[in-house]
């Protein structure tokens, strides 16, 4: 048998996005276990609840993390209304459905970027970066803000968008699918990013599904599920398909990714042809009272929240359980057994946000 | 400002923080906002830096990780305490699980406010940062001296 030696792996260190701690166990240069060492972000906002309004929360459930905030605001609200048997009007379902898919777009480009850094690509890390930048400055002409922008409240949205606003954005949705095409083409045809992806940290369908695995990384696998057929926001009235790929690897992860980008697209552009006039919000009175459970397909995967309300302001129990949480066992699945210069690629494969897991 | 006499590094590190300022730093160093035209690079590595771009609001886990960084960094060295939470805690204050701002763990010497700080706010601390630097560097090359 070869000698065992132990890497401490992060949570600083030069080729790690996120702070997370991993002690890698070799044999000479393959990795055959790796223990992980968690709590560096951790800050304690589930239990921040208890002592902050339940309207208030909202802001706190937004800074759960900063590349999906808009969906963690979403996913939070969703429950304080059905425990308070809220009805939000359709506009402000479609507007949360538009900026959600904005969103998705936005983290969908930042981890394209993350991965062609991670495999030393730099000028289609910039480029991917670049393109990003588009839907920033969309956030910020119609919230005002660039990656938290609090548009989110029980019972609607804040702020509604004027028909000029809702043609740029699909200008905009427009111009930026001219422009993926090449970066795409640079990700999905190039033979020497290929040949880090292909085969690389395979996971076959039943070790997802048996291991938890949520969104695109469940969608590589060939397994097609998709919170969003779920029906919350606007989904139910438009036509959104799970994308799926069969191979399990790192190519077919970033496959689905980049086609999502393009789905995301195309639902902006049939929620701003379908978007009904009309309120954007409704008043809230009350206090909720119960409890209740929301799925939402956030862009790393589906995200579950539970609250539990007491009929006062300050809320009892809220949990959320964020995609990460549950990719991270097939990304222990998947290490054992590859090199470990391929380490840092095949953590970046899951879209790690460390920040969500552990909140 | 006016020259530089070298070319600053950066390390940015996430001291529990929500990401958001975070990939607020990266996108200082994307084509748009382009940090590196003041000659900065992003290194990953503390003993390579002289600027630590600090975001979060530091937790028990990962003070000792900061203390390290800081000093692993070489002298003269400035931190740049990006987002409110970096400064004071901001949203995350009355966490039981956060120390509240880098402060209470390593000397900061510019403070980014903002929630996520703007590339425009982190850029205009950057560029504060290398004043101070530059000072310090001023000074340290002048004890340096005297002790010859
Ligand atoms: S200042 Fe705000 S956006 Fe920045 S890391 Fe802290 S909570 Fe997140």
């Amino acid at each position: 048998m070869a000698k065992r030696s132990i890497v401490p792996f992060g949570p600083q260190h030069p080729v790690l996005p996120e702070p997370v701690h991993l002690d890698l166990v070799l044999e000479d240069e393959v990795v055959v276990d790796a223990v992980p060492s968690i709590g560096f972000v951790h800050r304690g906002l589930e239990k921040l609840v208890e002592t902050k309004d339940f309207k208030e929360y909202v802001y706190i459930a937004e800074r759960v993390c900063g590349i999906c905030s808009f969906g963690h605001g979403l996913g939070y609200c969703q429950t304080i209304e059905h425990i308070m048997n809220v009805e939000v009007p359709p506009r402000g379902r479609y507007l949360r459905t538009i900026w959600m898919e904005m969103s998705r777009v936005h983290s969908h480009l930042l981890w394209l970027g993350l991965l062609a850094d991670a495999m030393g690509f730099e000028s289609l890390f910039m480029e991917s970066w670049k393109l990003r930048e588009k839907i920033l400055d969309m956030f910020d002409a119609t919230t005002g803000g660039r990656v938290i922008f609090s548009v989110n409240c029980i019972g609607g949205v804040l702020k509604d968008m004027d028909d000029t606003m809702l043609k740029n954005i699909v200008d905009t949705c427009n111009e930026m699918e001219r422009e993926l095409k090449p970066i795409a083409d640079a990700f999905l045809r190039d033979y020497t990013t290929g040949s880090r992806l292909h085969g690389l940290g395979v996971l076959t369908p039943k070790d997802a599904t048996l291991m938890g695995a949520v969104g695109p990384m469940l969608r590589a696998s060939g397994v097609a599920y998709d919170a969003r057929k779920l029906g919350y926001a606007a989904y139910d009235e438009l036509d959104v398909e799970p994308i799926t790929a069969t191979d399990g690897d790192s190519y077919a992860r970033c496959e689905v990714r980049i086609k999502e980008i393009g789905q995301s697209f195309s639902l902006i552009r049939q929620a701003v042809a379908q978007i009904p006039a009309g309120p954007i919000a409704v008043p809230v009175k009350g206090m909720p009272n119960g409890e209740y459970f929301t799925r939402i397909e956030q862009p790393r995967g589906e995200a579950i929240y539970y609250v539990k309300a007491n009929g006062t302001k300050f809320i009892d129990r809220f949990r959320l359980r964020t995609p990460t949480t549950s990719n991270i066992p097939p990304m222990l699945n998947m290490l054992k057994g590859c090199q470990l210069a391929d380490v840092p690629l095949l953590i970046l494969t899951i879209d790690p946000c460390i920040s969500c897991t552990e909140r | 400002m006016k020259k530089l006499a070298k070319s600053p590094w950066m390390l940015h590190y996430d001291a529990s923080s929500c990401n958001g300022c975070d990939i607020e730093v990266l996108a200082c160093t994307t084509p748009k906002y382009d940090i590196e035209r003041f000659g900065i690079i992003n290194t990953g590595d503390p003993f390579q830096a002289d600027i630590l771009l600090i975001t979060g609001g530091v937790n028990a886990q990962c003070e000792s990780v900061v203390r390290q960084l800081y000093e692993q960094m070489p002298n003269p060295k400035v931190v740049v305490a990006v987002g409110i939470c970096a400064c004071t805690g901001g949203v995350f204050k009355d966490c039981y699980n956060i120390k509240g701002g880098i402060d209470t763990v390593i000397p900061v010497d510019v403070y980014v406010p903002g929630c996520a700080a703007r590339p425009q706010a982190i850029i205009d601390g950057v560029v504060k940062a290398l004043e101070i630097l530059e000072e310090k560097r001023r000074n340290y090359k002048e004890e340096k001296k005297e002790e010859r």
